[in-house]
């Protein structure tokens, strides 16, 4: 039987021709990609049976600790459970939800991190372990906020939007957030794509020894990347001092994107870690120079696949912004009323309009948001992935979750085999190896 | 004054020095400095430091406070972030002087390469001679004045901000425009070009942001409901 609407001209990409050819530019919208592409559901843990014994799942101590950071910092980032919270702006975020991710991460023992428009004050009150990102914009960078950091974090690029610089608009651009990144109220603000001060990985080495010489060489220097060329600019990113590389792969959030780079650049998540890890390896820095991946991570489970890929540790943002109640009726929201869209299908961040006072500055619309409880149902969310990686790494027999490997995992399918590198379930086969 | 001889000791060696003799409210003066990068960074306090020599890269960057005198050259983004202060270079700076600068005055007695003032926030920048192309490139608030000739695309991409250009435009960036000067801005040029010992013979030409960039054009339907 053949389909009585098009493969091709689908509604939807009807639907989207009809907008652009009412608005004659790019579409803009907040989220993550749309695209179905291999993800860790492609992936299954082989558990113990006869070959290997159990730990007792619920109770046996499980090592979560990790350490980030410990090649060139004086004080690494250490940090109770290897899920951390990733950078997102105060001015895409309201200040309450700042605050509460800043707290949440401190509840569990974990990090959290800036984002392009400085560090907003009770966010670093908030937090025990900040890291402060130094982006192209370099929207309210502040020597004096850099050296209260525990971590920094270089952004080079993107997931959700790599190749370019992050996006505002002007709705968003008030008072304190125009003030503090020192632009006009109201305009709709497209970030540099480039650094001011640095253009390729020659330049990139000094500027981290500049960073390291501001800090006295105490805190360690993250690079991020988004996730595309990942085996080249993993290596040219640890050659050039990075005591940590992220990749944050295509399945990112973010807060506003033209959603022609949201949904067709970049890698996703799995491929993203496995050739990372194998970069690291062929330049002789694999368990020098740590590695986080970021992208897409949404429980537990996630977390665990991605460190028996490779990663030591992951960082969450979308995620953490469900937990604080994105996409969800809360007393006084009303999604379609408000957004026009029923909660669970909401993407409009970038309008300013969130309904439950996470993506907004809208004053009467962020007091939905409490940052205490806010804080308390995101350090819920981080104990539970915890527990739930804690529970997996127990039924491999492994005490420690970064004894977790890529023998733990088979995949389900064929493309899965061949971005993880891991066997076809039921078969000995890796797809995609070279002979 | 204290001094110190940079040749025998490493960037790490010579910051810790330098920066312990600072916390004892020293004056310091670093000779030898062989062009190193990365020196004279992160300093957040008030102080007094001459350099007998050229700079590298990335040097008295990350700074809220300090006077520092430069006699030599520069690398890349000398000043880079500057809170507040004053950099006083003799010679030529190269690409990204006063990078992000977000107060207080960088001086450059002849000529600056590309991108000077890139995403300046605040603060003054003052070159004598030329300067290079994408001066003033996204800038967003503070003033740039140019003595001597621009190369292409100045002030491109621009919010807000002025800069000032003595000699020739080679061309504005993207959304940049010239106007005149009101005669208090001349005068105030004038005034910190003699302060700075330079005499005043040039016509300034003023530029500006066009604010046609400010915003996009057309919003969705969703968006035009939010704003």
């Amino acid at each position: 039987m053949v389909r009585k609407t098009s493969q091709i001209f689908s509604p939807w990409v009807i639907q989207d021709i009809h907008a652009k050819s009412d608005l004659g530019r790019y579409r803009i919208r907040g989220f993550s990609s749309f695209q179905k592409v291999t993800h860790f559901d492609d992936l299954t843990f082989l558990s113990t049976g006869l070959t290997r014994f159990p730990l007792e799942g619920y109770k046996e101590q499980c090592n979560t600790q990790t350490v980030i950071g410990a090649l060139n910092a004086k004080n690494p980032l250490i940090l109770d459970t290897p899920i951390y919270i990733t950078g997102m702006s105060y001015g895409a975020l309201s200040a309450n939800a700042k605050t509460a991710l800043g707290k949440a991460a401190s509840l569990v023992g974990t990090a959290s991190c800036t984002g392009d428009g400085g560090m907003l004050p009770s966010e670093r009150k908030a937090s025990d372990k900040l890291i402060y990102q130094v982006l192209p914009s370099r929207y309210g960078f502040n020597p004096h906020h850099l050296k209260q950091a525990q971590a920094i974090e270089i952004v080079v690029g993107q997931g959700a939007k790599p190749g370019t610089g992050g996006m505002l608009m002007g709705i968003k651009v008030l008072d304190n957030i125009s003030e503090m990144r020192d632009l006009p109220k109201g305009i709709d603000q497209r970030s540099p794509a480039r650094h001011p001060d640095w253009l390729g990985p020659d330049d990139l080495a000094m500027k981290i020894e500049q960073l390291r010489e501001a800090t006295n060489w105490t805190v360690p220097i993250h690079v991020k990347l988004g996730a595309c060329r990942v085996s080249d600019d993993v290596k040219l990113a640890a050659k050039a001092g990075a005591d940590a590389v992220v990749v944050d792969s295509m399945l990112a959030g973010t807060g506003a994107s033209s959603e022609i780079l949201l949904d067709h650049s970049g890698i996703p998540t799995v491929p993203a870690i496995v050739l990372a890890r194998e970069a690291l390896r062929e330049i002789g820095l694999n368990g020098k120079v740590d590695l986080i991946a970021s992208g897409g991570i949404r429980s537990g489970a996630d977390v665990a696949k991605a460190l028996a890929l490779g990663a030591d540790a992951v960082a969450i943002g979308l995620s953490a912004l469900i937990a604080l109640n994105c996409n969800r009726e809360i007393p006084g929201s009303n999604f379609m009323e408000e957004i026009g869209v029923p909660a669970g299908e909401c993407s409009h961040c970038h309008t300013g309009k969130c309904p439950v006072g996470i993506a907004t500055q809208d004053k009467k619309l962020t007091k939905r948001l409490d940052p205490d409880e806010g804080a308390e149902r995101v350090a819920n969310f981080l104990n539970a992935m915890t527990m739930e990686m804690s529970l997996l790494t127990r039924s491999l027999g492994k005490g420690d979750v970064h004894s977790l490997e890529p023998e733990d995992l088979a995949a389900l399918t064929i493309e899965a085999s061949a971005m993880a590198q891991v066997p076809l379930v039921g078969t000995n086969t890796i797809f995609g190896q070279s002979s | 004054m204290v001094s110190i001889d940079a040749s025998e000791l490493s960037t790490r060696e010579l910051n810790i020095k330098l920066n312990g003799l600072i916390e004892d409210n020293q004056n310091v003066e670093i000779i030898n400095p062989r062009a190193r990068h990365n020196i004279i960074v992160g300093i957040l306090q008030k102080c007094k430091i001459t350099i007998e020599g050229s700079l590298g890269y990335y040097c008295a960057s990350l700074l809220d406070g300090p006077t520092v005198f430069i006699k030599g050259n520069s690398g890349w983004a000398l000043g880079e972030n500057l809170m507040n202060g004053v950099i006083k270079l003799s010679k030529d700076a190269g690409a990204s002087v006063g990078a992000s600068m977000r107060g207080g005055e960088i001086f450059v007695g002849r000529n600056a390469g590309a991108r000077a003032g890139i995403s300046m926030k605040g603060g003054t920048l003052i070159i004598k001679g030329n300067s290079g192309f994408l001066t003033g490139f996204m800038m967003q608030k503070g003033t740039i004045i140019v003595c001597g000739d621009v190369g292409d695309a100045v002030g491109d991409s621009m919010y807000e901000g002025t800069i000032y250009v003595g000699g020739k435009i080679t061309s504005l960036g993207n959304d940049a425009k010239i106007v005149n000067p009101t005669q208090t801005e001349l005068s105030v040029i004038d005034k910190k070009l003699k302060k700075n010992n330079v005499s005043n013979t040039y016509k300034f030409k003023k530029i500006i942001s066009g604010k046609k960039l400010y915003h996009f054009d057309k919003l969705e339907r969703l968006e035009k409901s939010a704003i």
